[in-house]
């Protein structure tokens, strides 16, 4: 299942590449061109039978992770952060690390042998290292070097009722939507894109929307869900089981209010569930794409993830089908040209 | 003193909040277009305004939008909660009116709080008046956004409004395109969008017209008040030339040429040295491979509040130095 293999691909920012591989294989059948720029997006071209406006739908393939910065004597590894990541959920999760994916565990000092004041605190990255098993320096060093990306390893599993856990479905859902894009029949011209670097500040989406000069975007995402007791109804983003979430705003973008009230208005005309991504926190891809040369038209449409920027994120199996169709929607409805 | 307090008024009290500024560019293209030579709107919804000539492209910038606040959720009793749009106080909007686009009045409460001090967006709602849900999204949705209510008022020497921040730049630049008439220069006069969520419009007009020179006109804040944080600006002394702030340092040139045009032509004004903000002039300066810019400030009290403040000799002082400027040749 490509879902599966997708999120359980390592693609940690500016480390892509396994990820990358995956999605030329499953699209260069249903592409006329396809192109790796010089920092590493994937740009590929669909030819219809229809001209249109420029369209540009992306997704970005990176996720966030960490990088050995260290090699201590006793061949534990010292690593930082890529991306946004809660130093809170780091203890006693499994990684993969380098190129040769050795399996490690993020370890620290025991609860039995913490002081109070210690308990009470979250562990900072200084007191947690990777154990991978080794003795020694020297062993390590066989195995990995500094510099070397580690991703959390974590398996895709189908559970409860009809949900997916998985690492990375921020924004590997994205990707596979957009793939099933391709690979659907549709008699619009667009280009696909996916991008690198996201989580690091959106570094990609710039350099592809330079090359590209979209008229519109379409961005693709895996997005914030919190809709647990815990939150304040006002407060929630997203919810699952709700359908696909269109932006209204986030940190980067104020989402083009026509072209949000023209795809509002597909779904409502198709049936489709939807619902506003309610939280302007965040930001993607779009902040870059809309403001690249003379600027442009951009949406957001996201599937809800629970616990994103974590080993074990959630989602929906309906959620995904339903932006699938919401999709497929907006794709014939500016194929009859009236966007 | 001339002032056309008119369209000041009318230019505040139209509803323009970053992300829908189609109310305003339509006003302000319906006022300008008999006095220049080309009108275009721009994919994020620019108004670029051009007045042709041989000389250098100069692009002026002013921003159409306001601080706003966006409906993010509808409860059942209809009360409305909301994120801002833009640089918006929770403090200065407790008990302020709002007005969305199709004229719904709304008030802006909290849920009680112990520490005003420490009071969030997030805490708050707007309530317009209704019983329950139902009644609530007949009159707004969610993704509706509202802009702060208040009437224009003015005195001899100042004027008091909401959105001095930036019709007022954008009053500036209207007065100054109907004024300028020996330019050699390429002159653009742009309205940008969603200068108060990060320059955006800025950014992407002026990749298109790849000026020469740019100026943003814009507010600036004020040290004239009790126990103001120090800040060598006052209203009434004249325009301000930009010299800094968070956004740009101005480049020397430009700077120089709007100390010697105020000094050729007896243009009371003072230099603007500004520790925090930004303008569009932040987002035209990078642009392409660099542009030289400058600023012209006009002084303003209570930046983001609904009483903003600004002394009309140095909104009209303003206007003289850009004319003046504008019809050198650069």
């Amino acid at each position: 299942m490509l879902l599966k293999r997708l999120t359980e691909a390592s693609g940690v920012s500016g480390n892509e590449k396994e990820v990358r591989d995956i999605i030329i294989e499953e699209i260069k059948e249903y592409v006329d061109n396809i192109q790796v720029d010089k920092i590493g997006n994937v740009i590929a071209y669909k030819r219809g039978k229809k001209d249109s406006p420029r369209l540009m739908i992306t997704a970005h393939m990176d996720e966030v992770g960490f990088i050995i910065t260290d090699i201590n004597d006793s061949g534990l590894l010292k690593f930082t952060t890529v991306g946004g990541i809660d130093h809170r959920i780091l203890v006693s999760k499994s990684v993969k690390v380098g190129k040769k994916q050795i399996p490690g565990v993020i370890g620290a000092k025991p609860i039995h042998l913490q002081k109070k004041g210690e308990r009470l605190k979250t562990l900072s990255l200084d007191q947690l290292y990777i154990d991978i098993g080794v003795n020694s320096k020297e062993e390590a060093e066989d195995l990995v070097s500094i510099g070397d990306y580690i991703t959390f390893y974590s398996e895709y599993v189908g559970f409860g009722n009809d949900l997916i856990k998985a690492k990375a479905l921020d924004n590997r859902v994205g990707c596979n939507l957009l793939i099933d894009l391709l690979k659907s029949n549709t008699d619009l011209s667009f280009y696909a894109v996916f991008t690198v670097m996201e989580e690091i500040g959106l570094v990609g989406a710039g350099p592809a929307a330079y090359t590209v000069e979209p008229d519109i975007s379409i961005i693709l995402e895996g997005t914030l869900c919190s809709d647990g007791p815990d939150t304040e109804e006002h407060l929630i983003p997203t919810k699952l089981k709700q359908g696909p979430a269109i932006s209204l705003l986030d940190r980067t973008t104020l989402f083009n209010i026509d072209f949000r009230k023209y795809i509002v208005n597909i779904a409502e005309k198709n049936g489709i569930p939807y619902q506003f991504r309610k939280t302007s926190f965040g930001g993607n891809d779009s902040g870059k794409i809309h403001q690249a040369k003379s600027g442009s038209t951009t949406a957001t449409i996201s599937v809800p993830c629970r616990y994103i920027h974590s080993p074990i994120s959630v989602m929906a199996k309906e959620d995904y089908k339903n932006t699938c169709k919401l999709l497929k929607s907006i794709l014939s409805e500016i194929e009859k040209g009236d966007f | 003193m001339n002032f056309n307090s008119e369209l000041v008024e009318k230019l505040v009290n139209i509803y323009s909040p970053s992300g829908d500024e189609n109310k305003i560019r339509e006003f302000i293209k319906d006022e300008i277009k008999d006095f220049v030579d080309e009108v275009e709107i721009d994919s994020l919804g620019n108004l670029i305004a051009r007045k042709k000539g041989k000389g250098k492209k100069i692009m002026l910038a002013a921003h159409m939008d306001q601080i706003g606040l966006m409906v993010t959720d509808i409860d059942d009793k209809g009360f409305l909660r909301f994120t801002n749009i833009g640089g918006i106080s929770p403090i200065l909007s407790l008990g302020q009116k709002v007005i969305f686009k199709n004229g719904t009045i709304g008030v802006i409460f909290a849920e009680p709080v112990d520490n005003m001090g420490k009071l969030k967006l997030e805490n708050m709602f707007i309530d317009i008046g209704v019983l329950n849900k139902e009644e609530a999204e007949e009159k707004v949705s969610i993704g509706d956004i509202c802009v702060y209510e208040i009437g224009f008022s003015e005195n001899d020497n100042v004027i008091f409004s909401k959105c001095l921040d930036d019709r007022i730049g954008c009053f500036v630049l209207i007065e100054t395109l109907k004024r300028v008439k020996n330019s050699d220069n390429d002159l653009y006069f742009v309205f940008t969008v969603q200068e108060e969520v990060g320059l955006r419009g800025a950014r992407t007009s002026s990749y298109k017209i790849n000026p020469d020179l740019g100026i943003a006109i814009d507010v600036t804040s004020s040290g004239d008040t009790p126990k103001a944080k120090r800040f060598a600006v006052s209203l009434d002394k004249g325009t301000a030339i930009k010299v800094k702030d968070n956004s740009i340092l101005t480049h020397p040139k430009v700077r120089e040429l709007m100390v010697q045009v105020a000094e050729e032509n007896n243009i009371p004004y003072q230099m603007e040295v500004l520790e925090f903000g930004g303008t569009d002039s932040g987002a035209i300066h990078l642009t392409r491979e660099g542009v030289p810019t400058g600023a012209i400030s006009i002084p303003t009290r209570y930046v983001h509040s609904t009483v903003e403040m600004s002394s009309k000799k140095d909104i009209n002082y303003s206007v003289d130095l850009l004319v003046k400027l504008l019809e050198k040749t650069i």
